[in-house]
């Protein structure tokens, strides 16, 4: 199988270089909001940092392999690879172990994984190879419907084992789907139609009316600013508004007291100071103190004290956000969106159709554990436990990212080497 | 769309989502600075203010329950770091091994969780309170909790007042989240019945503590706090100064008083004795204090007015009196002669001696057991109807409509049944249609199967005082100055008997006090209607009973007296109800003192275990 080694050069190394920051940066914030003063040593396996540093370990020896692999065996692999993690799933299903009321894990001789994570690189290798078949267009009813199938069906699998988060995830392929011909109506519409129905019950409609001009000025900024490109921009702000105000009042008048009410402690509107609502609260303080520069490393006092549950998990941003202030979370985030930029960018440079839906799909997936994760530590969010990427703690998603990053980094060092582009 | 500008449209969307939160990170991290007070304050904690529990006042105003702070010690078991176990041990005055067993037991409580305050210790002494403040900034994560408990200004009623106790896991799960380990509850009594009007509504405060566990003030100016809200006050019908007297009266003697407004169904005393001080029921001993009350053979803790079934006696004559009128088979003319007794074939009923013949005012004043027993046959064996059976059941549809052999609904925790056999019942004794007048011809003087509480004949007093009426018997009478909150308290409920009927009877009931067995119970310028009762029982001596209202027009208590294995009703029942309706309706009790002396002194105990039947008092 290894008979094409990649040249060092054909590697993309700005992809490399921002994973192994993560990576590492990552190590040093569980190690800051698990450090317990009589385990100083940062590899110190009974500490969740000392396992998290084998697992970087076990994730870059994974990778490292991958970039050896051939690239044709993902290719011909991809629909093994997805049974196999459907597979996986239904097994959870049955004798997954429940950790933390989702049973969607398995254990293998003293080894939890979560196949969820595996079933994203599954899917995204499998509608990879699915679209960029032979005679496989998108308008097609057919296509859209198998594409649909790949995505969800894992979807619907993970629902069944109460994972909200990770089943949410898969939703990400929508934006493959765009890319690859899906009609940017739908994409849109249901986008905007989800983050206004939150806005509105969120934030005073002013702000949303004001919000909404600005992103509308911003947008015309990157488009044609033809006549008619304007009056459907103005069009579309007018909708948007109107839509806020259906909203705003249906839930006023329609709704009664305690459905309100139930909807109101899901964004977090309404505190319910004894559930989720204390781990947000303990998270914004956290974020909130950090001010600009941040307390510094291991200065966290709200780490420190361990007040944010799953601090090393579903929360490490607040370390980010506590220790490193605005500025280091600016960066981190500006870091984020540099790699999400490089794989669209390397994506639309593939010859091959599966290299670039595939990279497309990373960064999706990418982009929505972002957005859900630290849309939660932020409060904007409701408290939905998925992790982030390369940073949180836990050996099942960090093995799982490395890999889905990595089959990419691989797909995408052969491009220069390879002249058949055949199925382009 | 071409595919770049698809590209360019999702890094737009990458873009915005970069940017909404880069401005709410310049929010929440540049211009709010409240996160930072919150962080630099550091450790959140959640306290529960509790509600003071709702005070308890007599019909006249007086205060009988009021709350004592308590100091319960909590700990949140995240937060406890680099204890000194030693000395925290020394403080409390536990062994090391109390303290890991503690932490393990909090572990296991309900609705457990690392990061809330648990009950560590409760019920603080003071001295150990003050020891534990100086030194509270060396045990992090533990502070203590200022809590209410009851007080009892008096130390009697307490079979009415009922007491709180700690909550079960039961109700914990049971409440939706309202009680948590170590809360207070009623337990009997009205702090029970009212629990939910008592224990007003707890409110929670969040409040930010430093490393040092020293209070820096609330958590955003405690938007989230919300405010307890205190029970609301209750005004019992009792009379306090009544119920002292009717407990002293009692005084070593078993058995019950039940004193009610006939008007209003308004529970004026109600004494069961043995009794107990409810302040045993108070602070740390609660529990092992129980654990005596429980195996003392004497059961203080029985509510002996509510539940304890007595052979009523001589108040069945008098419902004879009404039922056998209503039934038409009895006229305030009917005579009947008593030759020592009631006789039928082989049956015998004895009587007392008295004059004969006698009418039916003569037969209620001197009680005669042989013209009760003509009267029961001849409704039994009534003619009208086709069988005993259903003439039985009749009669059994107009006793019960006096409210005895059911419970009456009182607003106390514990009430009886009672039992008034059902024709079935004798079905099943002799089976069906193999009984008469004459096999069950002891309910005509009340006695045989027949049980009724002390509460139900008291109650049975009050439809008679009310010519044909009762309101269902109850001991609150306000809620926070709303008075009668329970409209069910309000409604009359109307015995089987009609009114005219009632005043041979009370006639009669006139002449025992004047002339009859209960001339004792006498009281110059008060008209009392009344009956003795000697109630023959399983038990030994027969109980002393006696039951009246007073005064005769417009009645202002009803009242039924037990004394348990105490002879005739006139030697102990009939004494101890008049001084009570003396003190009652005049506000003194001491203008008969010989008979005042002989009631307090007399001692009915007359079993070996005299020293626990003692009234409890501390």
């Amino acid at each position: 199988m290894i008979q094409q080694q990649p040249k060092p050069s054909s590697i993309d190394w700005l992809t490399i270089i921002l994973y192994l920051v993560f990576v590492l940066g990552g190590l040093l914030c569980i190690y800051a909001s698990v450090y317990k003063e009589d385990h100083p040593f940062i590899f110190d396996t009974s500490m969740n940092y000392g396992k998290q540093a084998i697992w970087i370990g076990i994730s870059l020896f994974i990778g490292i392999l991958i970039l050896f692999v051939d690239e044709k065996f993902f290719y011909a692999f991809a629909y093994p690879i997805f049974g196999i993690s459907i597979f996986l799933l239904l097994a959870v299903l049955i004798f997954g172990t429940t950790v933390k009321g989702s049973s969607s894990w398995i254990e293998i001789g003293g080894f939890r994984m979560q196949p969820a994570e595996f079933a994203k690189f599954g899917s995204a290798l499998a509608l990879a190879k699915f679209l960029s078949g032979f005679n496989v267009k998108f308008s097609e009813k057919k296509t859209k419907i198998i594409a649909g199938i790949i995505c969800f069906l894992p979807m619907l699998i993970i629902l069944f084992q109460n994972e909200t988060g990770s089943a949410l995830v898969f939703a990400a392929f929508i934006f493959v789907l765009y890319r690859e011909g899906l009609s940017g109506w739908v994409l849109s519409i249901g986008f905007i139609v989800i983050i206004l129905s939150i806005l509105a019950l969120l934030v005073p409609p002013l702000y949303i009316i004001i919000g909404i001009s600005v992103l509308a000025l911003l947008f015309t900024l990157v488009i044609r600013r033809n006549r008619q490109n304007l009056l459907a921009v103005a069009g579309v702000v007018l909708a948007m508004i109107a839509y806020v105000s259906i909203v705003e009042y249906a839930f006023e008048n329609v709704l009664q007291a305690h459905q309100k009410s139930r909807i109101n402690v899901l964004l977090g509107k309404e505190v319910d100071l004894k559930g989720a609502g204390y781990n947000v609260m303990q998270s914004k303080i956290a974020i909130g103190s950090g001010g600009l520069f941040g307390k510094g490393f291991l200065e966290g006092t709200q780490n420190k004290f361990r007040f944010v549950p799953e601090q090393s998990t579903d929360f490490i941003f607040c370390t980010i956000g506590e220790e490193y202030g605005f500025v280091g979370s600016v960066i981190f985030i500006l870091l984020y969106m540099i790699l999400l930029w490089r794989i669209l960018y390397l994506s639309e440079k593939q010859r091959y159709k599966f290299n670039r839906i595939y990279g497309y799909s990373v960064a999706s997936i990418l982009f929505f554990h972002f957005l859900i994760n630290i849309g939660m530590t932020l409060g904007l969010m409701p408290v939905i436990g998925i992790p982030l990427p390369f940073i949180s703690y836990g050996g099942s998603s960090l093995l799982s990212f490395t890999i889905l990053l990595f089959i990419f980094i691989r797909l995408d060092s052969n491009k220069v080497n390879e002249l058949r582009g055949a199925f382009d | 769309m071409n595919s770049t500008s698809r590209q360019r449209v999702l890094l737009f969307i990458f873009f915005s989502i970069a940017i909404v939160f880069i401005l709410r990170l310049a929010m929440m991290q540049l211009l709010d600075d409240s996160y930072l007070r919150s962080a630099q304050e550091n450790v959140l904690q959640e306290q529960t203010i509790y509600p003071a529990r709702g005070l308890v006042y007599d019909r006249t105003g007086e205060l009988l329950v009021y709350n004592d702070a308590i100091y319960d010690l909590m700990v949140i078991p995240e937060q406890v770091k680099e204890l000194d176990t030693i000395g925290f041990c020394k403080v409390l005055g536990i062994t090391y091994g109390d303290f890991i067993a503690r932490f393990e037991k909090i572990k296991r409580g309900v609705g457990y969780a690392s990061y809330r305050p648990s009950v560590f210790e409760k019920q603080l002494t003071i001295p150990i309170y003050a020891a534990f403040q100086e030194k509270l900034f060396d045990f992090r994560g533990f502070y203590v909790e200022v809590r209410t408990d009851r007080k009892y200004k008096h130390n009697n009623a307490a079979h009415i007042m009922g007491y709180i106790g700690e909550v079960t896991d039961r109700d914990i799960e049971k409440s939706f989240g309202y009680y948590r380990m170590g809360d207070l509850k009623g337990i009997s009594g009205v702090e029970r019945s009212y629990e939910d009007v008592l224990r007003g509504k707890k409110g929670v405060r969040y409040v930010l503590v430093d490393s040092k566990n020293r209070t820096q003030g609330r958590y955003k100016e405690g938007m989230y706090d919300t405010a307890a809200v205190a029970g609301k006050n209750i005004t019992l019908s009792i009379d306090q100064k009544l119920q002292e007297l009717g407990e002293q009266l009692m005084n070593n003697k078993l058995g019950s008083i039940v004193a009610i407004e006939p008007a209003t169904g308004e529970i004026l005393a109600l004494v069961s004795m043995p009794t107990y001080d409810p302040n045993l029921f108070v602070g740390r001993q609660r529990g092992n204090n129980y654990m005596k009350l429980l195996r003392d053979p004497a059961k203080p803790l029985f509510n002996r007015p509510l539940a304890a079934p007595y052979p009523p006696g001589s108040i069945f004559k008098v419902l004879m009196s009404l039922v056998g009128q209503q039934e038409g088979v009895l006229s305030p003319n009917t005579t009947y002669g008593c030759y020592g007794g009631y006789h039928m074939g082989g049956l015998t009923v004895g009587c007392h001696p008295h004059g004969s013949p006698l009418n039916l005012r003569g037969a209620v004043a001197v009680s005669c057991n042989a013209y009760f027993c003509n009267v029961y046959r001849t409704v039994i064996d009534n003619l009208m109807y086709p069988n005993s059976e259903t003439a039985y059941k009749k009669w059994y549809e107009h006793i019960s409509s006096f409210g005895v052999g059911r419970k009456l609904g009182v607003d106390l925790y514990g009430e009886g049944t009672g039992f008034l056999p059902p024709s079935t019942y004798y079905d099943k004794v002799y089976g069906r249609y193999r009984w008469k007048s004459s096999t069950t011809i002891s309910l005509a003087i009340g006695q045989g199967e027949l049980g009724i509480t002390p509460l139900q004949m008291a109650n049975a007093t009050a439809v008679v005082a009310n010519r044909g009426f009762y309101i269902t018997p109850h001991v609150v009478k306000a809620i926070d100055d709303k008075p009668n909150p329970n409209p069910e308290y309000n409604k009359k409920h109307w015995a089987s008997v009609d009114t005219p009927f009632y005043s041979v009877v009370i006639d009669g009931m006139q002449d025992v006090i004047e002339r009859g067995t209960g001339r004792i119970a006498a009281i110059p310028g008060i008209t009392i209607c009344g009956k003795t009762g000697t109630a023959q029982n399983p038990h030994g001596k027969d109980h002393s009973v006696f039951f009246a209202f007073a005064p005769k027009d417009n009645p202002k208590i009803a009242i039924a007296v037990f004394v348990e294995n105490a002879g005739f009703g006139a030697t102990w029942a009939a004494p101890i109800a008049s001084l009570m309706i003396e003190q009652y309706l005049t506000g003194n009790h001491t203008t008969r003192k010989y008979l005042l002396e002989r009631m307090l002194k007399g001692n009915l105990i007359h079993r070996n275990d005299t020293a626990t039947a003692q009234t409890i008092k501390h």
